[in-house]
């Protein structure tokens, strides 16, 4: 409807009518609209379908938002339909740890575990295997005082701390202590049953929000990790995958369900 | 997590608008904005800057076309009867005009004339929520004006002319 020759192409007409004419050219397209009334009279009718529809929808903006769009009450609602150990367990990445220490390798695609993980769970297991020998000195903090640890730790890695009970599956607290992590500050927890075999939790906060439970089993130890809410765990133990899956099924659900972490 | 959650939050009644003009009926569009934030707030990690609206109505987007797709496999594709005319009269007349004549464009050219004359983002947002060029954004646009213009003025869509 507009000459090939013309100074002012459609584009430029749909342009004006949604106020992205560079200021270089307003002038040209409006001088030209006052030329060519059958132009401006398309413009008007432009103006007047978004009128229309700024007059039928844009009250809904004004509405009051219901309840179920609600932030706090998505979260909420996310967090307590969160990730069952069923699930978690069923979709679990199992490696071998090859060579101990610090060198974990996870096998096939499981290797694609995200960044950083590799440092925290090596660091998680260095301290199990440092700390669950020791006899005199295996913890700062006494399991008898829960309230104050929680307390103290939670202030350290600034996340909302629930120490597992575990009294149920014969698992006594021996006790915490802070650690250094490869982000900053780490909890480490460490139970110990009735034949004195130790099992450790360790944690602090994560840079991604969750992930899969990996499991990882060497010749002595063994570990689950996992990451949820931002707050990456990692369970560890001798290497028994039943005994150490029962007391990580446990903690998952505890610190899942206590709902007492905060993000 | 703070200053995130209150962006999203503070789109949220923009996102209903958009999404009850795109729908028509306000349950589906709230459902829709609902599946926006539950996914929002799950990829929050997966957000690096940028504008948070612009990254909202993209997600808003691709979820109705995903939800247009699958109703695709289902009949009665459109509310329109087959004769129905542009209402003449009423109070609601030319609200109603105006729902009816969004109703019969191609989805691509109602999220483009949606987003820039409702929701007031630029071509250049736009391309991005769409993924698309500027000039597509553009020629969507001018064909959605066309199409709603014909509609109003009481030609029968191409599609459904019988002839």
């Amino acid at each position: 409807m507009i000459d090939r020759d013309s100074p002012v192409t459609e584009d430029e007409l749909h342009a004006y009518v949604d106020g992205e004419v560079p200021a270089d050219r307003l002038e040209a397209v409006t001088a030209w609209l006052a030329a060519h009334p059958e132009q401006a009279a398309l413009v008007a009718v432009w103006r007047a379908q978004g009128e229309a529809i700024r007059a039928r929808y844009g009250a809904v903006a004004n509405e009051p938002v219901p309840d179920r769009l609600k932030l706090d009450q998505l979260t909420r609602q996310q967090r307590s339909t969160g990730r069952s150990w069923a699930a978690l367990a069923a979709a679990a990445v199992f490696a071998l740890i090859v060579g101990g220490g610090a060198g974990w390798m996870a096998r096939g695609a499981s290797a694609a575990a995200p960044t950083g993980f590799d440092a925290f769970t090596s660091d998680a297991l260095d301290a199990h295997k440092l700390y669950v020998v020791e006899v005199r000195h295996p913890v700062e903090v006494p399991g008898d005082e829960r309230a104050h640890m929680t307390q103290w730790l939670s202030k350290r890695l600034g996340v909302d701390l629930r120490i597992p009970d575990l009294q149920s599956i014969g698992l006594k607290l021996v006790g915490g202590r802070l650690l250094p992590g490869p982000t900053g500050a780490a909890a480490f927890y460490m139970y110990e049953g009735p034949s004195g075999e130790r099992f450790t939790i360790y944690c602090s906060k994560a840079g991604v929000p969750e992930s899969a439970l990996h499991f990882k089993e060497g010749e002595r130890f063994a570990a689950f990790y996992w990451v949820d809410d931002k707050v990456a765990f990692a369970v560890s133990g001798p290497a028994d995958r039943e005994r150490l899956e029962q007391v990580t099924k446990s903690v998952y659900e505890q610190v899942d369900r206590s709902g007492g972490r905060k993000s | 997590m703070a200053t995130f959650g209150k962006n999203v939050e503070a789109t949220i009644p923009a996102l209903r608008r958009y999404a009850r003009a795109l729908t028509r009926d306000s349950d589906i569009a709230d459902d829709l904005v609902q599946d926006t934030l539950v996914r929002a707030l799950r990829s929050e990690h997966l957000f690096h800057g940028g504008d948070i609206r612009s990254w909202l109505y993209t997600i808003l987007t691709n979820l109705n076309r995903n939800r247009l797709r699958s109703l695709a496999r289902r009949p009665a594709l459109s509310p329109l009867e087959d004769n129905d005319a542009p209402d003449l009269a009423g109070p609601e007349a030319g609200g109603r005009d105006i729902e009816r004549a969004l109703a019969t464009l191609v989805e691509d050219q109602r999220h483009a004339l949606l987003l820039v004359v409702l929701e007031g983002l630029t071509y250049r947002e736009v391309a991005e929520v769409q993924g698309v060029p500027i000039g597509t954004v553009m020629s969507r646009l001018a064909r959605a004006r066309v199409q709603i213009k014909s509609y109003l003025d009481g030609e029968r869509p191409a599609l459904r002319r019988v002839k």
